[in-house]
């Protein structure tokens, strides 16, 4: 997400790295007097013709203007001739632009409040009115510009510049339109307070009402740029996610899902691998729709998780499926015999007795967690189990019956098998 | 008289195997594979019971049996589906269906399931009978109608075995009951799940995914 969003900061946040002589120099190209306002306006992002608009109202206003222009030319070095402007093809930053004029106010206050001042029924007209040239004269054309028109098929069919001017007209372009109101709304208004306060209306009026109109024109203009910004960013946003998303899907089914799915065609002459695959394969995309086996409460591994497991190991090696039933879960931490008591009578009824299926059941509850283990195989007697075969009463009795639990075997010839075994807890359930 | 059965999956393949998969043993009256097409055609030719996908474009079985059921309530749903994923099991089930049983299901269980929900009868596989301990664990709350809200110990019991994998059949015999009583107990658990107030229901089903 980095880079794409990088490159748009750097259009939108201002330059904050120290400025160099170099940096403030005066363009050869563009140049109405010396080039002060073009090399300013090249240095901060600005429009050139806001900059003069600034210098001339300041110029105006108490002579401030010609002074600034004059220390300037004398501190700014003229640029190598041949070096592009810094501008070309750049539209002026939004915030850079507020900032401007926000300098250019302070000083109109500071020099009226020294008393250089012809007075505001002349001067806050005449900023308005050049705030409203300004924003008519703002550069609109550019790179960026250009595919921002509509994707209309009317627009095809019309020459390039009659496209443009619908473009500028239905208000595609950068608010283009908005920004031509907003223009001749500030042009008019400043005309309008000057010639009202010259016939001795209230000047005080005069100059609140110009303010707001360049404040209005102000809102105005930058209101639809910065909105369209923050909306490209969030569809931007969006997309990505999306696009993200539907990259980490596309990886789990190929690393999983189309794998399988391979195997399985070339094991196609044995049924019996055909479903173990299958099964394996269905329980791991399971587990991964389902967003895996969140560890519980404590952040350990959970009982429920590590049994599930087992049952996927037992009957990928031995080729019995296994379900698992869980009704709430707890940690394993304690469990550990419980699990591998667990492990081995499935282990021995997907071995022994010859059951399609083998069904595994766990419920925890406050004081104790119980597994039952069930197959509905051929069964046996348990009063004739030779000694030999220890796996039940060793594995399964004997290690149950350490850990302080117990464990139960019933089982009848033709009957299927069911283990039950039960463990004390200590630790809290998690659901 | 074989039960009229109608088949509702998006997915084509599983259609056909399971229409293969039933064989002479059902009358399989028609099938859809889109939600509205399905209520269109479920009304038309009112099968007895509708095997239904859990998972489908524009509302899943969920939509499909609310809006039948508005309209034809003697049909009878049984879903069907590869999602163990609580909500959307607890959601169809409270949407109306009868049962619920996972397209691993062995064609003669899933016979045996079709006749049970066609006689009016709740199918609870092992995975729902868990769902449904899990969802009922915890103590009821004060509710309006606190008999809604909780099981029975008996139905405590006949769900465990259920969810242990025991049948109807074989919870009878360990209970020392009737299987008409097993089915009694197991319906009014049904019952109980779509007609319970308790929030915990969804708010637990919702949940499960966070955990």
């Amino acid at each position: 997400m980095c880079s794409r969003d990088q490159g748009r900061d750097h259009r939108a946040v201002p330059r904050t790295e120290p400025l160099s002589r170099s940096d403030l120099s005066r363009p050869v190209e563009g140049r109405l007097v010396a080039g002060v306002a073009a090399g300013i306006a090249d240095c901060f992002g600005l429009d050139t013709n806001v900059v003069r608009c600034g210098f001339v109202v300041l110029a105006v206003a108490s002579g401030l203007g010609v002074v600034l222009y004059a220390v300037l030319w004398g501190l700014m070095p003229s640029a190598e001739p041949g070096t592009p402007r810094r501008s070309e093809g750049r539209t002026a930053e939004p915030i850079a632009t507020v900032a401007f004029a926000a300098v250019v106010l302070g000083l109109l206050l500071a020099v009226r409040a020294i008393g250089l001042w012809p007075g505001d029924l002349i001067v806050w007209p005449l900023a308005a009115a050049l705030v409203g040239l300004a924003l008519l004269a703002m550069r609109t054309t550019g790179g960026a510009d250009a595919a921002e028109l509509p994707d209309w098929a009317i627009l095809q069919r019309l020459p390039p510049d009659a496209a443009d001017a619908v473009g500028v007209l239905v208000g595609t372009r950068r608010g283009a339109l908005a920004r031509l109101v907003a223009g001749t709304l500030c042009v008019a208004a400043g005309v309008g307070a000057f010639v009202i306060s010259v016939d001795s209306w209230n000047a005080l009026r005069g100059a609140l009402v110009a303010t707001v109109a360049v404040g209005v024109g102000l809102a105005l203009v930058l209101g639809p740029g910065i909105m369209r910004l923050m909306h490209a960013l969030v569809a931007e946003r969006r997309e990505r996610i999306l696009a993200d998303e539907r990259a980490e899907v596309a990886a789990h089914l190929h690393d999983s899902v189309l794998q399988t799915l391979a195997l399985v065609q070339r094991r196609a002459d044995d049924p019996r691998e055909v479903v173990r695959l299958a099964r394996l394969q269905e329980r791991e995309l399971r587990s991964w729709l389902l967003g895996g086996d969140a560890p519980a409460a404590n952040g350990a591994a959970s009982l429920g998780a590590a049994l599930e497991d087992a049952a996927a190991a037992v009957e990928s090696e031995l080729g019995v499926p296994v379900e698992v039933v869980r009704v709430r879960d707890c940690a394993l931490a304690g469990n550990e015999p419980l699990l591998a008591a667990a492990r081995e009578a499935m282990v021995n009824a997907a071995k022994h007795s010859g059951a399609a299926s083998v069904a595994v059941y766990l419920e925890v509850e406050a004081d104790h967690a119980t597994v039952f283990v069930r197959d509905r195989g051929k069964g046996f007697d348990p009063a004739t189990v030779s000694p030999d075969r220890r796996g039940i009463s060793n594995s399964i009795v004997g290690r149950m019956t350490r850990a302080g639990g117990r464990a139960e075997v019933r089982s009848a010839i033709g009957d299927g098998t069911e283990i039950e075994l039960v463990l004390p807890q200590t630790q809290e359930v998690s659901s | 008289m074989n039960a009229r059965v109608f088949l509702v999956d998006d997915h084509h393949l599983f259609l056909s195997g399971v229409r293969a998969e039933l064989g002479d043993d059902v009358d399989v009256v028609g099938a859809a594979s889109e939600v509205d097409a399905a209520i269109s055609m479920i009304r038309e030719r009112r099968p007895d019971v509708v095997l239904v996908d859990v998972h489908m474009p524009a509302g899943g079985g969920a939509r499909v049996i609310s809006e039948v059921h508005a309209t034809d309530p003697d049909v009878q749903f049984l879903a069907i589906s590869v999602s163990d994923a609580p909500e959307d099991v607890i959601a169809t089930i409270r949407a109306g269906a009868r049962g619920y049983v996972t397209k691993t299901i062995a064609p003669a269980e899933l016979l045996d399931a079709i006749g049970r929900v066609c006689a009016g009868d709740a199918v609870f596989s092992p995975r729902l009978a868990g769902f449904v301990l899990d969802a009922f664990a915890d103590a009821a709350p004060p509710a309006t109608d606190p008999e809604l809200e909780q099981l029975t110990p008996r139905e405590r019991e006949v769900l465990r075995l259920i969810a242990r994998g025991y049948t109807y059949k074989e919870v009878a015999r360990e209970l020392g009951i009737g299987t008409k009583t097993v089915e009694t107990h197991v319906s009014s658990v049904l019952r109980k799940l779509q007609l319970s107030s308790r929030h915990q229901l969804a708010r637990w089903a919702s949940d499960r995914r966070l955990i």
